[in-house]
């Protein structure tokens, strides 16, 4: 939480009324809506959300317990902001931006203790700031006046704050700056630091969404080839407990290719968020080399930190990300869970005793769920350049029930759909989404990318894939009644082709150093191969092979090695050659 | 201390109370009734004027004169290392005719957040000797693994043989690491037929003297449910991280204290969620599931085994799915696999650990255990499917290949799950049988396992397989 300017006006003083649970009420407290307090003695920190005659309702990001009636609120006079300037990358932040780090060094214990804060990025550290404008330039809001090497992989923008006049540049230097020194004065009179503040629930200034062209390449092949999401997109991961939503999240912001990644672990678990945190300083990120961390904000309100904190984390992150994506990059944004976050905002909901809409969610859950998404997109920013935001969220239905609220809200925003399946995931069948009720909406629009990047027969050739696991599926309904072998041999074989398209393509092993990742091209040649498969087959099978013959020849089931195969591009020429080599021989 | 005779409204578990000073949040509070007996209770909402208060023990007896008397703190357990071997009552207070507790301090029941910067990732993998676990889904120490379960069936039984055969395999070749290993008991609710098996194991075994029971039987009130769990998990957080204790906290049954929670949640006319239970059962059973874990630099480890009954075995109740969400995998019990006589009945299939795969493998357990368990699922997946199609083609009409699965998947029902609560069994035991098991596939079907692996493992003919079994 911001902290970098002192609080001035310490005179609106509140006391106060009653305490339950993260809800706190106070009287005489001169506040606006949302505007960030100091509740109790131990000035536990809280936001404003209602204000009825001489009573506020405060929610505490913070653990109440002993806090009582006659307390004094202070209140700061400010909505809640984020910090903004270099030091955010390689960072992990609980809901409120308070970074973890600085917070077990404060507390000086692994428990989190109550009433500390500290500000989002160091106010101390001295960055090497190198101006990108001359004195006499113009800028504008939004425009970069220099650069600061934020980490190996990241340079920070320096820009003038959207909420500025501009106009021409009087002084700038370049050398060592801690964030709150100014490094550049304008014309107006005013100056321009690194560190700039944001009230987290507005979104920051941009111009028109375009249409996105571009896949966000996550390298997951179900995901690339069959539901691919743009850059700039949004989408949704819905599934029960147990199908593999984190890891297809953590997937994502290991392997996708934006520049910025900007994770959001929203109530849940402290096992998993410690798992990030070890992992990702340790991997590459795929695009540069560099360490994974270099390019990732980490923001983490595990399921037992104070509640309204999780109700807040979702706007600390995509606040972060907005600051980025006004630099220009691309950035990656994953919540999980959205859920949690939707029953953070139903507990809230319920102790201020509002109406409820469906299932207990506060009626205004729909609008929160499309404002936040609507955050999302490829943009004309302020200052003529482009970026993108792209969005994927978690969502856990309960008892896997995808028609609960949270679920149907998201649908009717979101425009990839992958739905994760409990049954795949019983059979490690992994990612478990479901080819049958995932979908893309991005995919007429991104072929064209394909087509010049990678191959260019790709739609036909993705065409083909669904078309034969879409027969598969109606298949298997007849396979259950009567078995395998009453099927006539043509369809034998397509189930066979289906059974390698699913073990062998669609699967993927995200443990194994080689297949966790798999670049567009190879996920068009492992395709290819199964397709020369299923014509070499088919061609023998019309020259009067029995089906039992085509599918027991040697190179079939070395279809099922593609995906862990290192120089995959002689191992899939060679399969290629073998298979029809030796389903050539048969007739 | 301010002593009240104020009461103003009685309902359910919950007392009303004017007050002239302000009282905190949670804070505890001591009403005495005209006939001498002392209730406790805690701070549920404190406003301007009047307090409401959820009594632990019951509202029975109490009246309009009755006196309150708020403690001006909140909630404490006192602790200290020689709570081991003791039983308490569900309140910490002790029932077994032992002294009284001295505690050496005296902590927050509620319990802080751990910093999830400050966790250690769990990897140290936790033998339990059970196939079906150690095999399919490991436990790891700092994990929380509850077993879902029905009513009748055996899970009480699989509780105490993991609580009785838990180990770390180098540990057992006398690497004394200085830490030593404690059970923390925590009964909810259970039937003091339930709790007598549960102690004469404990005393039959020795394991009471490493152990801390925590007892809240089916007529104790239910509102003491609320604080029986925490009080159990500090004793486990205090034990773990002050005295380097490697804790496996059992709580059971997690179904009774959801119930226990709704019941507070009507009586204080709160909106419902999901079948009547309260919007916020997600953070409360978060605030317990989540105090399991490691934390950076300190020697111990909080491993937690909650056991809930699914009611109608429905495991999208609000119950077991909340608690899904939150904890790191689970262990399902099966009717028809106990009904067959399987011992553990655990279906594998719907069970989980999210935190195996970086328990095992090279140097944890063995290289092959992640492909063995993965074709060891996969195959059983397809036995599992093919028993439906058996049942209206006949296995007569099913090809050789498919045959081979559905004996694949009797015998592991029958010789890998099937072990008995008393046997205990090595990995290298487990992962033996499982490939004892597979070399009866077809090798060309086992597309999850490494090839090289294969070739070290597999055993080509029968009679290489009867002797690797004799030599077992």
């Amino acid at each position: 939480m911001s902290q970098a300017e002192d609080i001035e006006s310490v005179d609106e003083d509140g006391v106060i009324e009653s305490v339950s649970g993260p809800v706190v009420t106070a009287t005489d407290l001169d506040a606006r809506m949302n505007d960030v307090v100091y509740v109790g003695d131990e000035g536990l920190m809280g936001e404003v959300i209602e204000i009825e005659g001489n009573l506020t309702t405060i929610q505490v990001y913070e653990e109440t317990s002993g806090v009582g009636p006659g307390e004094p609120v202070q209140n700061t006079g400010e909505p809640l902001s984020v910090d903004l300037g270099p030091g955010m990358m390689d960072s992990i932040y609980d809901g409120v931006q308070r970074p973890l780090d600085v917070l077990e060094d404060k507390m000086g214990t692994a428990f989190l203790d109550r009433g500390v804060d500290a500000p989002g990025i160091d106010l101390e550290k001295q960055w090497e700031f190198e101006p990108t404008v001359e004195e006499g330039d113009a800028v504008e809001p939004g425009d970069a006046v220099g650069v600061v090497e934020e980490t190996v992989t990241i340079d920070h923008k320096v820009m003038v704050p959207p909420d500025y006049e501009g106009g021409e540049v009087t002084s700038i230097e370049s050398g060592e700056f801690t964030v709150e020194e100014t490094v550049a004065e304008l014309s107006s009179g005013e100056e321009i630091q690194m560190h700039q503040e944001w009230p987290v629930r507005e979104a920051r200034p941009a111009g028109d969404k375009e249409t996105p062209t571009e896949p966000l390449v996550t390298g997951q092949r179900v995901q690339d080839g069959l539901f691919p999401l743009a850059k700039g997109g949004t989408a949704a991961i819905p599934g029960p407990f147990g199908s593999g939503k984190t890891v297809t999240q953590q997937q994502l912001a290991k392997w996708s290719d934006a520049d910025i990644v900007v994770y959001i672990g929203c109530g849940e678990r402290g096992n998993e968020m410690t798992e990030v945190i070890e992992d990702f300083p340790e991997l590459p990120d795929p695009q540069t080399g560099n360490p994974l961390m270099a390019r990732t904000c980490l923001i983490a309100n595990t399921s037992n930190m104070p509640v309204a904190a999780r109700e807040s984390c979702i706007y600390t992150g995509i606040t972060i990300a907005e600051y980025y994506r006004d630099m220009g990059y691309d950035v990656a944004l994953m919540a999980d869970s959205t859920s949690r976050w939707a029953e953070a905002m139903r507990e809230i909901s319920s102790r201020l005793e509002e109406m409820p809409g469906e299932e207990g969610y506060p009626a205004y859950l729909a609008a929160a769920l499309s404002e936040f998404y609507e955050r999302a997109g490829k943009f004309q920013l302020i200052n003529g350049g482009e970026g993108s935001i792209s969005v994927v969220g978690a969502v856990s239905p309960p008892g896997g029930d995808f028609s609960e609220p949270v679920t149907q809200n998201t649908l009717r925003i979101v425009k990839t759909f992958w739905a994760l399946d409990a049954d795949l995931a019983e059979r490690r069948h992994f990612p478990s989404i479901n080819w049958n009720e995932s979908y893309s909406l991005y995919k007429d629009q991104l072929d064209p990318w394909w087509e010049s990047n990678v191959a260019g027969d790709w739609a036909e050739t993705r065409q083909w894939a669904v078309d034969v696991l879409d027969e598969e599926d109606e298949l298997q309904e007849i396979v259950q009644l009567v078995g395998k072998d009453a099927l006539p041999e043509d369809q034998q074989l397509t189930l066979e082709v289906a059974r390698y398209l699913r073990e062998a393509w669609l699967q993927q092993n995200a443990l194994h150093d080689v297949d966790t990742y798999c670049e567009p091209e190879k996920t068009y040649r492992m395709l290819g191969a199964i397709k020369t498969f299923n014509d070499e087959a088919f061609d023998a099978l019309e020259a009067g092979v029995p089906p039992e013959e085509i599918t027991d020849v040697d190179a079939a089931p070395q279809l099922n090695r593609m995906g862990t195969a290192e120089e995959w591009d002689e191992f899939i020429d060679e399969i290629e050659n073998d298979l029809k080599e030796q389903l050539r021989a048969l007739y | 201390m301010k002593e009240y005779q104020t009461i103003t409204e009685i309902s359910g578990p919950l007392v009303f109370a004017e007050v002239d000073e302000p009282v905190g949040y949670d804070e505890i509070v001591e009403i005495e009734t005209e006939d001498g007996r002392t209730l406790r209770g805690q701070v549920l909402e404190s406003s301007e004027g009047i307090v409401s208060i959820q009594v632990f023990e019951g509202t029975g007896g109490i009246d309009r004169n009755a006196s309150v008397r708020f403690l001006g703190e909140t909630m404490k357990m006192p602790v200290t290392e020689d709570l081991l071997g003791r039983v308490l009552d569900g309140s910490g207070n002790p029932i077994d005719g032992g002294p009284e507790i001295v505690p050496e301090e005296r902590h927050n029941i509620v319990g802080e957040a751990i910093n999830p910067y400050s966790r250690e990732y769990p990897e140290e993998f936790i033998q339990t000797g059970v196939s079906a676990i150690d095999g399919m889904n490991t436990l790891v120490r700092g994990q929380k693994l509850p077993i879902f379960s029905g009513s009748g069936l055996p899970h009480n039984e699989l509780a105490l043989q993991i609580a009785r055969q838990a180990t770390v395999p180098e540990e057992e070749e006398g690497d004394d690491d200085g830490s030593e290993f404690a059970v923390i008991f925590g009964a909810m609710g259970i039937t003091a037929e339930e709790a007598n098996e549960f102690m004469d194991d404990f005393e039959r075994t020795g394991a009471l003297e490493r152990s801390v029971v925590f007892m809240n039987l089916a007529d104790d009130p239910a509102v003491e449910r609320q604080v029986t769990p925490r009080l159990a998990l500090t004793t486990a957080e205090y034990l773990a991280f002050e005295k380097d204790y490697h804790v496996l906290v059992i709580l059971t049954d997690m179904t009774n204290y959801c119930e226990a929670l709704r019941e507070i949640g009507a009586a204080r006319e709160e909106v419902p969620g999901r079948r009547g239970y309260p919007g916020y059962m997600y953070t409360d059973l978060a605030q317990l599931y989540e105090r399991a874990g490691r934390i950076e630099g300190k020697e111990g480890s909080v491993t937690q085994i909650p056991i809930l009954t699914m009611p109608g075995d429905d495991d999208t109740h609000p119950i077991p799915d909340l608690t899904g969400y939150i904890t790191e995998g689970q262990i399902m019990m099966d009717r028809d696999l106990n009904s067959q006589g399987i011992e553990p009945p655990v279906n594998v299939l719907p069970s989980l650990s999210r935190l195996m795969d970086d328990g095992i493998g090279e140097g944890l357990t063995r290289e092959d255990h992640g492909d063995v368990s993965d074709q060891m699922y996969a195959a059983y997946a397809e036995g599992e499917d093919l028993r439906d199609l058996v049942n209206i083609v006949g296995r007569e009409a099913l090809s050789e290949r498919d045959n081979k699965f559905l004996d694949f998947a009797d015998r592991f029902e029958a010789e890998f799950v099937q072990q008995g609560y008393d046997t205990n069994r090595s990995i290298d035991d487990t992962l033996e049988l499982g490939w004892d098991l597979l070399s009866d596939l077809p090798k060309t079907e086992l597309n999850r396992i490494d090839e090289e692996l294969i070739e070290e493992h597999y055993r080509e003919d029968e009679s290489e397989t009867a002797e690797a079994v004799q030599a077992d």
